[in-house]
């Protein structure tokens, strides 16, 4: 399920009398099982081109089809069911709901795909451990460091088992430890679970771990190769 | 617990300011309306009873027709005997036979019209508060001693006391001249200056010789010890009277409409006040629920992004409008429950009630009614109004993009 293609993207966005060309006509196609950075400058259309492949945002023209889904056409209940069963969502600014602790922020997404208390009590414990958070399960997340919001935050896109994560800058505001801690975290999830990841980053480090680098600038794919993973020293 | 349900409540708590400035609104509001609304009830229950003790009473049997065209020849025969009846087949005393027609009345000095009510003396007393109510000299004794009782207003104007001698002129029921003789027995002060200027008793045995009625007469009046049981009792003497004397038993809405319509406009305007306060709590509500909707843009926005959709999102607005209410709710119901159960044992008075009091015949002290209904029905309207006022706060969720939600600050 997790090929991705994307055909002929095409997205713009109007800034007063400006027209920004977020995409300009981009086509790739990610298989299944891949590591992917998406890297370039600010406003090059990583997240643009992020968002349009989670359903977040809907592409002007072109076509995304996620498996043998075509996601710009589905309604926006059918979007949200998508991004609830079969992606996995981490963010910059780790993004967790302030008032749950660490357990119920994983919890959540299972609540609404309708788990039981008791599987949710299990998965959630257990995927906690596997990211290095037993202990810290009745924390809040202003009770817990950069490094482990955004534990919580991965803990939380895999927990659903999604084929697909999209991260948008996951290690913009960890130190170089938590950094390389999160990218080996993905890596395993990666070998391990056979999880499609694409990233989108500027971070040099993190490129590092892609099997396979897509760099962007003004909306357009300036080149896209396969490399080695080297991941960074902790 | 439910995890909606626990991010509602921690939810509320994020800034505990607001939500208890907003809880507060409702707890003060929800007390006043308990409060007042058991107080307006208590007040109509004393204001129906005391008018309907004082002389209407709570049924009467009457000739059909003569609630709306009171003439004298509409009548009902043998009405002591009919009273009897109805007395034995309730096994109650409070059944009283009465006549009613009108007079001249004259003094050494002076004349007046008034309405000359016949009663039985003996039973009397059980249905009408005014035998109570003789200030000076004694209330009729004999079925059929001519004497009279009037009250303190018609007495001044005449220039009578206790014993002096009026002259009663008026028709008969067959149109022949009725003209009387009669002492005063009494003089009564009920509170009600109309009736004390416009209404004198006699005793029911005159009455008739005097009106030449044969024995008729034109009410009986029937009560019972509450209120709420009239329409038990308007069924039970319908039952007893017979089929064929064309008789009809009316309640105490169809014998004094006019209370009813006062009642019913003092409801009116106090329920206005009632719905300005209402309105208030309602946009505070709004106002509350707005805010923590808008300053959490982002937060609904990762919640969609992550497959949640808008409606869950709604549901939890809504759960905490529902938890913040029925915090107000509870509260605000307590206090009223305290306060007004206090002032049922206490009573409550305010400036300018005695004027009011004498006016509509009612003690200077009231006392609140407290009944489930005047708990429950201002706080309850209370409590839809704050779970409909947070439906636009709610609604505006079906409207967010997560990548736009997702930006705001």
């Amino acid at each position: 399920m997790s090929s991705i293609v994307c055909k002929d993207l095409r997205k713009t966005f109007q800034q007063g009398d400006e027209t920004i060309t977020g995409l300009d006509h981009v086509s790739i196609e990610i298989a299944e099982g891949g590591f992917v950075c998406l890297s370039g400058p600010s406003g090059s259309g990583k997240t643009t081109l992020l968002n349009a492949i989670g359903g977040l945002d809907t592409p002007d023209s072109g076509e995304v089809t996620i498996g043998s889904t075509r996601i710009d056409q589905l309604s926006k209940g059918e979007l949200a069911d998508m991004r609830l069963n079969k992606l996995g969502f981490v963010f910059q600014a780790y993004n967790l709901i302030p008032v749950l602790t660490a357990q119920e922020n994983v919890e959540f997404v299972m609540q609404v795909r309708g788990v039981s208390a008791e599987e949710r009590a299990k998965l959630s414990r257990s995927i906690l451990q596997e990211v290095g958070l037993a202990g810290m399960e009745g924390r809040r997340p202003s009770q817990l460091s950069g490094g482990q919001q955004q534990r919580v935050a991965v803990a939380r896109a895999i927990v659903s088992q999604p084929a697909l994560i999209l991260a948008d800058e996951p290690t913009a505001n960890l130190d170089t430890h938590s950094s390389a801690q999160l990218m080996d975290l993905f890596v395993k999830l990666n070998e391990h679970h056979k999880i499609t990841f694409v990233i989108a980053t500027h971070d040099v480090r993190v490129m590092r771990y892609a099997k396979r680098l897509i760099k962007m600038q003004d909306g357009k794919i300036v080149s896209d190769e396969l490399q080695e993973q080297q991941p960074m020293a902790v | 617990m439910n995890i909606t349900l626990r991010m509602a409540w921690r939810n509320l708590w994020r800034h505990k300011r607001r939500t208890w400035i907003t809880v507060s609104a409702m707890v003060f509001s929800n007390l006043l309306l308990v409060f007042m609304i058991s107080l307006q009830f208590g007040m109509y229950r004393m204001m129906i009873d005391n008018t309907l003790k004082a002389f209407t009473g709570h049924t009467q049997i009457q000739r059909q027709g003569y609630n709306d065209d009171p003439k004298i020849r509409t009548s009902i025969d043998d009405i002591v005997i009919l009273a009897d009846d109805v007395r034995d087949s309730l096994g109650s005393k409070e059944v009283a036979a009465r006549g009613i027609s009108f007079a001249m009345t004259s003094s050494e000095q002076r004349s007046y019209g008034l309405q000359i009510v016949g009663v039985e003396p003996e039973y009397e007393p059980n249905v009408s508060s005014l035998p109570g109510l003789v200030k000076q000299g004694r209330y009729l004794a004999d079925m059929d001693a001519e004497e009279i009782v009037i009250g303190s207003v018609l007495a001044r104007n005449l220039r009578v006391k206790v014993g002096d001698e009026l002259t009663l002129l008026g028709s008969g029921r067959e149109g022949s001249i009725a003209a009387g003789i009669v002492i005063v027995s009494g003089i009564f002060e009920s509170g009600s200056a109309d009736i004390d200027r416009s209404m004198a008793q006699v005793p029911l045995g005159y009455f008739q010789s005097l009106y030449n009625m044969d024995g008729a007469g034109h009410t009986i009046v029937v009560n019972t010890d509450e209120i709420s049981r009239v329409t038990e009792l308007q069924s039970r003497v319908a039952g007893i009277i017979p089929a064929n004397k064309q008789l009809e038993v009316l309640n105490w809405e169809q014998l004094q409409p006019g209370l009813k319509q006062a009642i019913q406009a003092d409801m009116a305007s106090a329920w206005f006040m009632y719905a300005v306060l209402i309105v208030l709590v309602a946009f505070s509500v709004l106002n509350t629920q707005l805010m923590s909707v808008l300053e959490r843009t982002r937060e609904f926005g990762v919640m969609m992004a992550l497959g949640v959709k808008p409606t869950r999102l709604g549901s939890l607005v809504l759960t905490e409008t529902f938890l913040m209410s029925s915090l107000g709710l509870s509260i605000g119901i307590i206090l009223g429950i305290a306060l007004t159960y206090y002032l049922t044992i206490a009573g409550f008075a305010y400036p300018g009630m005695e004027e009011m009091a004498e006016r509509f015949n009612l003690p200077a002290r009231m006392y609140p009614s407290l009944s489930v209904l005047s708990i429950l029905l201002g706080p309850g309207i209370i409590f839809i109004c704050s779970l409909v006022a947070a439906i636009y706060p709610a609604t505006r969720l079906f409207f967010l993009q997560p990548v736009i939600a997702m930006r705001a600050v």
